[in-house]
């Protein structure tokens, strides 16, 4: 990758990929949110607002963690956390759910709708919108809702609606259709806060842009710490935006190695996983072109995942782009694997990761063995455990191991 | 000329207006489309939008989601509809155009489609998930072989849109009635009368209202605005339970002359 990286273009393709693939009755909102976007980025007020909650509100920065234990127990590359488990509400999902809540606001828009899938994205934005006194309406697949209980409640008590969704798997997928139906309904008076780098023109821009806080403390940081860049970036991916907004601040950096984690649920060679780069194909989904879970008829088929937030047949238009250029390496990894990489965080850390998240330690704990010991990998840790403690409990039969 | 071209210039020619229904194809097994449509021909169709069954329909309500989750579960491919329109196109006279997502086609690959959907005998594309935007993928290519791109504005796109878009094709405009997906409605927005008229200004193709017709006296209401109806949803019930006489007296009711005061 060369210095000069722009992606997205002025059509917010990368590449093939992305692009605004909607009905023409959200044509105008997508155009009008994208005007607003370039002003906001172009307004310190704005921007001095969205640093001030990101500090005072959301406990930014949030701390690159030198995980001393794991590094022993890998025996290779040191190994960093960069914890975005400690923001407020639990994973970096509040990033974004507060810049574009604050951007509704600028566009005079006081209703917002959202997909949830794990539910974090739910709390997040269920969350800005409580601090920014916004209606709030959360669509959640009726599986996720019997998986995150505890988060629907939250959500609740944070004076959100949440809307059960049962067509097609039930889950993340189906949530953002019936968020599109609501949000193309209800478009005059009403944001759509998408929660990852997925979905039409602009938003996976911003949402990669909201994110990159992420890469950008992890750069610094790091610099502070070693004198010198990483040598891999390591992170799980759903939709694609923890990992875009660790990815993003150093794609123009070769040295460094971005590795994005998907979900290989019970095998990638089952029918059973949400590996959508390892193992599907271009097409269009939710507004963008991407790789997809999809069968040759072109229907898209059910993703799974132990962790909710991971159960999605697509992966963003800029992570299809980075795959095919060669810049970003994907890998993919079983929910047994990520149980165990979880258990041996809480031990060994006294750290309870999120199950997203945990795909991205189990992965890393492969690679660091095979790097040298004076080179060091950051681990994207995008959430905190809490709220998958319940199925972890059922996974284990109520004994950790 | 196209077929749809043509069948509009009668219409004109004799002061008519246009219905157009929708159905599922696949939906109660393709063997069941050939009948549909003769019979939907022989009601006074003036053309026929053929649903493409896709798992994520977002620009569809509940019954067409449902009709579309039947014919899937029927094993309607698009290949497979393609083969029964090429079937049945000799004995058929009206326009075919095919309504559904990008995705099918893509997964078909959209030259291998188009040449396939021309040697059928298909007439038009209606892809509700591909605005001007993104068109230029599929458009040129569609339209060199002869099939139009039916495209759609709505209450939302801004004037100088509306023309170019309707700049753009020979068939017809699709303007959908309001915000939101497909679906009967009880009643439309007050201004939408007012609104059908400023796009029939611009357009220089015929408008067809759709989206949420499902009463003869939605049909008579829009035919004074336009030049005629697309009606989905409830053509579909009609014909899931059956109530066909139903359905010839929704499309009649666009054929009975407005007494203008
Ligand atoms: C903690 C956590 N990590 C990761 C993800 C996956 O999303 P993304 O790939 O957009 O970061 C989620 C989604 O819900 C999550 O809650």
């Amino acid at each position: 990758m060369n210095a000069a990286y722009t992606l997205p273009d002025e059509r917010g393709h990368y590449g093939t990929y992305g692009g605004r693939y909607v009905p023409e009755t959200l044509m105008q909102a997508i155009l009008e949110l994208e005007e607003e976007y370039k002003k906001a980025q172009a307004d310190e007020g704005f921007q001095k607002e969205l640093q001030g909650l990101l500090k005072d509100y959301v406990g930014r920065e949030t701390p690159l963690y030198f995980a001393e234990n794991l590094t022993k127990q890998a025996g290779g590359a040191k190994i960093y956390l960069k914890r975005e488990d400690l923001n407020h509400t639990g994973a970096h999902k509040i990033n974004n759910s507060l810049g574009q809540a604050l951007l509704a606001q600028r566009m005079g828009k006081r209703k917002i709708v959202a997909e949830t899938g794990a539910g974090q994205h739910g709390v997040a934005t269920a969350t800005a919108c409580a601090l920014l006194n916004l209606e709030c309406i959360i669509f959640m697949g009726e599986e996720d809702i019997r998986r995150q209980q505890l988060n629907v409640f939250r959500m609740e008590l944070l004076g959100a609606k949440v809307v059960g969704v049962q067509s097609g798997s039930a889950t993340l997928k189906d949530a953002v259709n019936e968020a599109l139906r609501y949000w193309v309904t209800n478009v005059e008076d009403t944001h759509y806060i998408l929660g990852s780098v997925m979905g039409p023109h602009p938003f996976p821009m911003i949402v990669r842009d909201f994110q990159s806080v992420i890469g950008n403390e992890t750069r610094e940081q790091y610099l502070e710490k070693e004198g010198k860049l990483p040598d891999a970036v390591v992170a799980c991916i759903g939709g694609g935006s923890n990992s875009m907004g660790m990815f993003y601040p150093f794609i123009k950096d070769e040295t460094v190695r971005m590795i994005g984690v998907e979900a290989a649920g019970l095998g990638t060679d089952t029918e059973k996983h949400a590996a959508s780069l390892t193992k599907g194909t271009p097409g269009v989904l939710h507004g963008a072109l991407m790789y997809l879970l999809q069968d040759e008829h072109g229907q898209i088929q059910e993703a799974h995942s132990i962790s909710a937030g991971l159960d999605y047949p697509g992966v963003g238009p800029e992570h299809s782009y980075l795959k095919d250029s060669g810049r970003a390496e994907y890998e993919s990894i079983t929910d047994e694997e990520a149980l165990e990489a979880l258990q041996l965080l809480c031990k060994l850390e006294g750290i309870i990761p999120a199950l997203e998240s945990s795909h991205a330690v189990a992965y890393a704990l492969k690679l660091a063995p095979q790097m040298k010991k004076d080179e060091g990998l950051v681990i994207c840790l995008s959430g905190r455990g809490d709220k998958d403690v319940e199925t972890v409990r059922a996974r284990l039969g109520g004994k950790g191991q | 000329m196209n077929r749809i071209e043509k069948v509009f210039q009668n219409l004109k020619q004799n002061n008519e207006k246009a219905f157009v229904p929708y159905i599922m194809a696949g939906d109660g097994g393709l063997e069941t489309l050939a009948e549909k449509i003769t019979f939907l021909e022989k009601a006074g169709a003036t053309a026929i939008e053929i649903g493409i069954p896709f798992s994520d329909p977002v620009a569809d309500g509940p019954v067409i989601q449902q009709a579309g989750i039947r014919a899937l579960e029927a094993g309607t491919t698009l290949r497979g509809v393609l083969a029964a329109i090429a079937e049945i196109r000799p004995i058929v006279h009206i326009p075919l155009i095919f309504m559904t997502y990008m995705n099918p086609i893509m997964a078909y690959g959209i030259g291998n489609f188009i040449s396939d959907a021309s040697a059928s005998g298909v007439d038009g594309l209606i892809l509700p998930d591909l605005p001007a935007e993104e068109e230029e993928i599929i458009a040129p290519i569609a339209e060199k072989a002869g099939i139009e791109i039916i495209r759609l504005v709505t209450l939302t796109s801004p004037l100088e849109r509306i023309q170019e878009i309707a700049a753009k094709g020979k068939g017809f405009l699709y303007a959908v009635t309001v915000n939101g997906i497909t679906g009967a409605r009880k009643g439309f927005k007050d201004e939408l009368g007012k609104h059908l008229e400023r796009v029939k200004e611009v357009s220089p193709i015929p408008v067809l209202a759709g989206f949420g017709i499902s009463e003869p006296e939605h049909v008579k209401e829009m035919n004074q605005h336009c030049d005629g109806v697309i009606v989905g949803s409830r053509i579909i019930e009609l014909l899931q339970s059956g109530e066909l006489a139903k359905v010839e007296e929704l499309i009649a009711s666009s054929k009975i002359e407005e007494i203008k005061l």
